[in-house]
C-alpha cells in the first residue's frame, strides 16, 4: 500500500493534536503536515508545522508545497469563546472551509478529503425521529451558530465534490465529544457543582468519548472505502438524570423560559461557554444512528455513552470549575494525560 | 360480505375469560406476589422455574431489554430508591425505561385497569410471543388513554409480558413532564424511521392511524373509526413485513364523552382540539377523572403482510386498499363487541 501524506489543519485543537499524536509513528505514513495559527502545545514526532490561516490563500502554496494527498479538515470549532467570539468563530468555522477547500481545488495530489463536522447538523428537536440516520434532511431553517456553520461548512464539501469527482470524501458528523481531557461546552456543563435543566424534560444524551473520536478519523484515513457522511457516536444513550446521578450532582430544575437567561447569566459568568444555541440539546437531546460508520468504517466505539461519562467523571473527579477557559490549563492537562499514556503502553510492551 | 370479514371469536367462553388465577409464591420482601399465574401453572412468569430458565437465552439473542427478570420482578420501596438513586437501570436507545415502566407506571396503571374499567381482554394469545408486528387500534376518548391500556393490557396478560412500543404525534414530546414520560414508557416519534427502527429491533409497534382525528371526535361520532391516517402504517408493515394485528378498544369513548370542541381555547394554547366533557372543564381538575365505563380490548387475527412483493409499500392503491380492510376489520370488531356489552358501565 502506498504511504501517505497526511495534511491535518486545526494541528492545535483538541482533536487535531490528538490526531496528530496518533499519526506521528505510525508506518502508513509517509509525511505529516499539522497547519494552525498557535504552535501545537505539545511537540508531535516528524509532524511538520506550519503557521499559516486556512483563510489565507498562502494555504494553497502549503497544499502543493507539502505534495499531500489527504487533507484531515478538523478545525471546526464549537466554542466561540476560545476563538474569540461568535463571529470569529463564524469566520473560522465556514470561510475557513470555502478558502481550504478553494485551495485543494487547485491541489492536484489531493485525493481525499476528511471534514470534520457535527451532529449538531441535525439540528434539536422533539419533532426529529428518535434516532437519527445521515439522509435524514436537517430542518436548515431552523439552525443556528454551530449547528448552521457546520451545516454550510458541509454544503462547501458537496460542492467540492462537484468539481473534483476524483477526491473522496468523508464527513464525520460527531456526536458530543466527552473525556477525560476534552473541554467543550458539554464538558462544563457536567463540571458545574450543580447540574440546571429544564423543568419536566429530560434528554436523552449520547456522547463520544474522545479516543473514539480520534479512533473514527484515524479509520477514514487509513480506509479505501470511506466517501461520505458517517455519524460518529457511542453506543446507547444516557438520561440527563441519570448522568446527574452518575456523576453525584444534584439537578436544579428551572422553568423553560427561563432556562435562556440563566444560560446567559452562566456564560457571563464565565462558567460555562455555552451557546443558547446549543440550549435545546439540553432540553431535547438528540441520539443518531452509527450503522453505516460500524459497517463502512469498521467503527466500533470502545465506550458507551454511560462508560464516556464514567470515564469523565474518574478524571476529572475532585477538579473545580475552571474560572474561564484558558488554552495553558487544558494544554498541560492534555499533555501530562498524554504522557501517562504513553508510558502506561510501553509498560506494557 | 360482512359474514366472510368476521373474525373467530376467541377460544375462550366469553363468561370465563376473567383474570387469570393470582401466582401462588412469595416476593423477596415477603409478600404475596401479585402477578398472575400463568396458563397451567401455579407461579408467575419470574417464580415459575422452568419459564425463568426458558426465557434468558431467548432475551439475550435478541437487543431488547423489555423483559429482563430484573426489571419486572416486584421491589421493595428502598430496594427501587437505591437502584434509581445508584443509576442501576438500563434504558434503550429510544429512552425505554424498563425498570421505571414495569416498577412505577404499570402498578399506577392496574387500579384503573382492573377495578376502575374492568377491562375485559379477548385474543391476547394472538399477539406474538417473539418477532416484531404492529398493533393497529382505534383511537378515541379525549386523551389516550386507550393506548396505555392495551399496552397494560399486553404487559400483564400475555404469556411473554411483552412491552408494547407506541408512536405518538409529535406534539406529546414538545410537552413538559408528558413527553419524558411518554419516552421512559417507551413512546417513540410517529416517524417512518422510528417505527421501522423499532419493527428491526423485533418489538412489538402499537400504532393508532386515526390520530387526532380520532381522540378528538364528539361523541356523536363514537364508534366511528375516522381516516386511517395516509396509510404509513401499511407502507411500514409492508417494507418491515411484519403482520399487523387489528385491536379494538371498547369503552374509551365514555371514559371522557366529548360533547364538543372549543376551538378558540385550543387554537389559544396550540391544541389541535380542546375537549368539554360534562364534567370539564366545568367542575375543573375534578372533572379530569373518567367516567367508569367497562372496556373490552379485543386483538384480533393476525394479517401476514409478507405475500406481497418487495416494492408493495410504493403501491399507493394497494396500500390504501390494505388500511381500509384493517379498518374494516377494527370496525366489524367494534360492533361485535359493543353488542356484547350490557350497557355503557357494566
Amino acid at each position: 500500500m502506498q504511504k501517505k501524506r497526511v495534511l491535518i489543519t486545526g494541528v492545535s485543537t483538541f482533536l487535531g493534536l490528538r490526531l496528530a499524536k496518533r499519526l506521528e509513528n505510525d508506518d502508513s505514513i509517509d509525511h505529516l503536515v499539522g497547519v494552525d495559527l498557535h504552535e501545537p502545545p505539545i511537540p508531535v514526532d516528524g509532524m511538520e508545522f506550519v503557521r499559516v490561516d486556512i483563510r489565507n490563500p498562502l494555504i494553497a502554496r502549503v497544499l502543493e508545497a507539502t505534495k499531500v494527498d489527504t487533507l484531515v479538515h478538523t478545525n471546526i470549532s464549537s466554542t466561540p469563546r476560545r476563538v474569540g467570539g461568535r463571529s470569529q468563530m463564524k469566520e473560522n468555522n465556514v470561510i475557513g472551509t470555502m478558502q481550504l477547500l478553494a485551495a485543494a481545488q487547485r491541489a492536484e495530489r489531493i485525493a481525499k478529503v476528511i471534514t470534520k463536522s457535527s451532529t449538531a447538523v441535525y439540528g434539536y428537536g422533539p419533532r426529529e425521529p428518535s434516532i437519527l440516520a445521515e439522509d435524514h434532511a436537517a430542518r436548515q431553517v431552523d439552525l443556528t451558530g454551530y449547528g448552521k456553520d457546520c451545516a454550510e461548512a458541509e454544503q462547501y464539501v458537496r460542492d467540492f465534490g462537484r468539481r473534483r469527482p476524483d477526491v473522496d470524501l468523508t464527513i464525520l458528523r460527531t456526536q458530543n465529544v466527552v473525556g477525560p481531557t476534552v473541554r467543550t461546552s458539554i464538558t462544563q456543563y457536567l463540571s458545574l457543582p450543580v447540574i440546571p435543566s429544564a423543568l419536566g424534560f429530560d434528554p436523552r444524551l449520547q456522547f463520544l468519548h474522545e479516543e473514539d473520536a480520534v479512533d473514527a478519523l484515524y479509520q477514514a484515513i487509513a480506509s479505501d472505502d470511506a466517501s461520505g457522511i458517517f455519524n460518529i457516536a457511542a453506543d446507547g444513550i444516557i438520561y440527563l438524570s441519570k448522568a446527574a446521578r452518575l456523576l453525584g450532582k444534584v439537578q436544579i430544575p428551572i422553568l423553560l423560559p427561563a432556562a435562556q437567561a440563566t444560560a446567559t447569566l452562566l456564560r457571563s459568568l464565565g462558567r460555562v461557554d455555552f451557546p443558547t444555541d446549543q440550549l435545546n440539546l439540553i432540553v431535547y437531546g438528540r441520539v443518531v444512528s452509527t450503522d453505516r460508520a460500524k459497517q463502512r468504517l469498521g467503527f466500533s466505539p470502545r465506550f458507551s455513552s454511560e462508560d464516556t461519562l464514567l470515564d469523565f467523571k474518574e478524571h476529572r473527579e475532585g477538579e473545580p470549575v475552571p474560572p474561564s477557559i484558558d488554552r495553558p490549563a487544558w494544554e498541560r492537562e492534555l499533555f501530562e494525560y498524554l504522557r501517562g499514556r504513553q508510558a502506561a503502553e510501553k509498560e506494557k510492551v | 360480505m360482512a359474514d366472510a370479514e368476521i373474525i373467530r371469536l376467541d377460544a375462550r367462553p366469553i363468561g370465563s375469560a376473567r383474570r387469570r388465577p393470582r401466582c401462588r409464591a412469595t416476593t423477596s420482601t415477603g409478600r404475596p406476589c401479585r402477578n398472575s399465574a400463568l396458563p397451567g401453572s401455579e407461579y408467575c412468569r419470574v417464580h415459575d422455574s422452568q419459564t425463568a430458565k426458558l426465557r434468558h437465552p431467548a432475551h439475550d439473542a435478541d437487543r431488547s431489554v423489555q423483559t429482563s427478570a430484573s426489571a419486572d420482578a416486584p421491589e421493595g420501596l428502598e430496594t427501587f430508591v437505591r437502584r434509581r438513586l445508584r443509576g442501576d437501570y438500563e434504558v434503550d436507545d429510544f429512552g425505554y425505561d424498563p425498570h421505571l415502566a414495569r416498577q412505577v407506571l404499570l402498578p399506577l396503571a392496574r387500579p384503573l385497569y382492573e377495578n376502575y374499567f374492568r377491562v375485559k381482554t379477548l385474543g391476547i394469545d394472538r399477539v406474538p410471543s417473539v418477532g416484531p408486528a404492529l398493533l393497529v387500534g382505534n383511537h378515541s376518548g379525549s386523551i389516550a388513554i386507550d393506548a396505555v391500556m392495551v399496552s397494560y393490557a399486553v404487559a400483564t396478560e400475555h404469556p411473554q409480558q411483552r412491552a408494547v412500543r407506541n408512536v405518538a404525534a409529535d406534539l406529546v414530546f414538545t410537552l413538559p413532564f408528558v413527553g419524558a414520560l411518554a419516552r421512559k414508557m417507551g413512546t417513540a416519534v410517529a416517524a417512518e424511521e422510528d417505527a421501522d427502527e423499532l419493527l428491526k429491533r423485533g418489538e412489538l409497534v402499537g400504532v393508532y392511524p386515526e390520530g387526532y382525528k380520532g381522540v378528538g371526535k364528539g361523541w356523536r361520532e363514537r364508534y366511528k373509526l375516522q381516516r386511517f391516517g395516509r396509510g404509513g402504517f401499511i407502507e411500514t408493515a409492508l417494507r418491515s413485513r411484519v403482520p399487523i394485528i387489528p385491536v379494538a378498544i371498547v369503552g374509551a369513548e365514555e371514559a371522557y364523552p366529548m360533547i364538543a370542541d372549543a376551538k378558540f381555547l385550543a387554537r389559544a394554547i396550540g391544541a389541535p382540539y380542546f375537549p368539554i366533557t360534562p364534567t370539564f372543564p366545568l367542575l375543573g381538575p375534578l372533572g379530569l377523572i373518567p367516567f367508569p365505563s367497562k372496556w373490552i380490548i379485543e386483538f384480533g387475527e393476525p394479517v401476514p403482510m409478507d405475500d406481497y412483493p418487495e416494492d408493495a409499500a410504493d403501491d399507493a392503491m394497494l396500500v390504501f386498499d390494505l388500511a381500509d380492510r384493517i379498518r374494516d376489520t377494527i370496525q366489524q370488531m367494534l360492533y361485535r363487541n359493543l353488542a356484547r356489552r350490557r350497557g355503557v358501565f357494566f
